[in-house]
């Protein structure tokens, strides 16, 4: 085993790229502070919004994805097991990121992105007023915290068990189904944290109640669908980045092959959820409802929401569905690109047409941040992917995922 | 129809089998077939089959299937019967959308279960040769075919030499099909390709 590359070193030119990512976001953002900041700061917000809130969920997709495979008993994501785990620990910059954008929006009054913030306003609202029990500074505060710090501390311990077998390698059978116990209770505690904040009342809080008076129960799992295929790209792209580095001797296609799977299998996934809570709401045709659509289908956001639906949709099935093209690693490289793009896209169009109806303003400011974010993530993932040993060789599944077959 | 003979070889262990099917076809012998009571991970790729065209005739049964739904409901909704429905347009596209996705399955499951027993050479009341029962409970079976130059006592002690536990010959008709099979030339015979185990 002394053969393997078994230790990540950053190379020189991707810790200057994503510096130099990180400092454009900076730029970025105290230029649009100050372009923004003081007359037009639902703006400035919606944009660090729209951010910080879609790049920290797809490295939670990592997480995820890791605790999923662990429950199912999942052997063959072994071989990479330590790019999600490393790509997971990103949640913790992100997370605190978040977390100020968040407050900072609430703590500010910045009604013209939450209108429930408008004190006055609800009260002459009956239907916001009916919600008030859910909307309100203090609930979206204290969720907020309690969602992101939870999902860096389960994520801790999930990647602490794994790091644990590097220096203590398993003695016997019975340690193994010990330890393989310990990690299935600790992934169900993190399912059962994702299942209650992503899939069902964080994405209500944080993008759903943009559009206060209008609600949709499709919408976390719509969040969650859109989250979970651009992690996995992501996962996707650093396995093919680390593989290209000549890391990551006992991945091959076959891998590759069910990565590619996940990233057809839940942009198609996607798509079922957004057709779902579309065609329900077109068919009824209530007022209430039909008033979220009708800026994107009808109004100015036309090209963005149909730009969504073939790059999320259209392009993934029809480009990812021969069996060839999901083990090759230029196409999912480029589809992977491709799909964190446009469901970056997508979250653009769940938080911009709340605030802005009249017109689409997507400039440099936007895509600036977004570079911060990229790089962040790199920065991040790379430290994390050089401070441990890139295969997990003591985990009783190993080798089962080193003969993984399709 | 012909029958043909068949050097028929018995193997009760998977990691005997996968080296004798890389010594048949290195000494050139005609592979029939092997039955498997169980689907075996990289034999058809041992073996040197080429991948299946089956997903290829389902993409085509699917699309066929998405064009009749569209093009079926559409006529209907717009030239032949056009219905004020909610006063919803015509042209309703997303109420038709679940109907498509259903014709889309249906006729691309239908067509490849239809064209995967064609393949196969299964149809209801025909009878097919079974070379050794056990095939379908505990045994790995390799059957190669007889050609005018092959000496079948050669083959015989190749198999048992290869690991076979149970070696006979039989005479068997090829298959129910009725086209052009003596004609055909097995993939396996024409094209050259690495196995796994080169």
């Amino acid at each position: 085993m002394s053969s393997f590359k078994e230790q990540f070193e950053i190379p020189g030119r991707f810790r200057n790229i994503s510096l130099a990512l990180m400092a454009v976001g900076i730029v970025s953002v105290i230029v649009g502070f100050f372009m923004y900041g003081s007359h037009e700061p639902a703006r400035f917000w919606a944009t660090m919004l729209h951010n910080s809130v879609f790049f920290l969920l797809i490295v939670n997709a990592s997480m995820f994805f890791i605790c999923a495979t662990t429950l199912a008993m999942g052997s063959w994501q072994l071989a990479f097991r330590r790019v999600p785990e490393a790509i997971s620990k990103a949640v913790i910059p992100l997370g605190v990121i978040a977390l100020i954008v968040l407050l900072c929006i609430v703590m500010t009054d910045q009604h013209h992105i939450y209108h429930w913030l408008d004190k006055e306003h609800v009260q002459h609202d009956a239907i916001l007023k009916g919600k008030s029990g859910f909307l309100n500074p203090t609930f979206f505060i204290v969720w907020t915290i309690l969602s992101i710090g939870l999902w860096v501390v389960l994520g801790h311990k999930m990647r602490q068990l794994s790091r644990f077998l590097d220096e203590n390698p398993l003695a016997s059978v019975e340690e193994g189904r010990k330890y393989i116990f310990k990690n299935t209770v600790w992934a169900a505690l993190f399912i059962v944290w994702f299942g209650l904040t992503v899939a069902s009342v964080t994405p209500w809080l944080w993008l759903m109640s943009i559009d206060a008076h209008w609600y949709s129960t499709m919408y976390s799992w719509y969040t969650f669908a859109s989250s979970f295929v651009s992690g996995m790209s992501l996962i996707a792209l650093f396995v093919i980045f680390l593989k290209n580095r000549g890391y990551l001797e006992v991945v091959n296609e076959e891998h590759l092959h069910d990565l590619g799977k996940f990233m057809f299998a839940f942009s198609i996934f996607w798509t079922y959820l957004w057709f779902s809570q579309y065609m329900l709401i077109w068919y009824a045709n209530i007022p209430e409802e039909t008033i979220y659509f009708k800026p994107r289908v009808q109004g100015v956001y036309k090209g963005i929401f149909f730009l969504n639906l073939i790059v999320n949709f259209l392009v993934p099935l029809l480009l990812l569905m021969r069996r060839s093209a999901k083990r090759n690693y230029t196409s999912v490289a480029i589809l992977a690109v491709l799909i964190i793009f446009g469901h970056w896209v997508d979250f653009y169009q769940m938080v911009f047409v709340g605030p802005f109806k009249e017109h689409v303003d997507l400039n440099l400011f936007d895509f600036g941040v977004a570079a911060g974010f990229v790089g962040l993530i790199m920065f991040s993932t790379g430290r994390a992917l050089a401070q441990a040993p890139l295969v997990p060789k003591n985990h009783p599944f190993f080798k089962e995922s080193v003969i993984h077959h399709t | 129809m012909s029958v043909k003979k068949f050097v028929v070889g018995c193997f009760d262990d998977e990691a005997v089998l996968f080296p004798a099917v890389k010594k048949v076809r290195k000494a050139g012998y005609k592979l029939h077939d092997i039955y498997t009571p169980f689907p075996m991970h990289g034999l058809d790729h041992a073996m040197g089959l080429r991948d299946t065209s089956l997903h290829t005739a389902g993409f085509i049964y699917a699309i066929t299937g998405t064009t009749t739904a569209l093009g079926g409901i559409s006529w209907v909704f717009t030239k032949d019967w056009p219905l004020n429905i909610g006063g919803k347009p015509h042209f309703a596209l997303p109420a038709w959308i679940p109907i498509t996705f259903e014709l889309t399955v249906l006729f691309s499951a239908v067509g490849m279960v239809l064209t995967f027993c064609y393949l196969c050479q299964l149809a209801p009341f025909l009878k097919k040769h079974h070379f050794h029962p056990r095939a379908t409970d505990d045994q790995f079976v390799m059957v190669i075919e007889c050609t005018e130059k092959t000496n079948e006592d050669e083959v015989k002690s190749f198999l048992a030499q290869a690991g076979a536990k149970e070696i006979n010959v039989q005479n068997a008709e090829t298959g129910w099909w009725l086209g052009r099979y003596d004609k055909d030339t097995m993939p396996f015979q024409v094209r050259k390709e690495k196995t796994a185990f080169e």
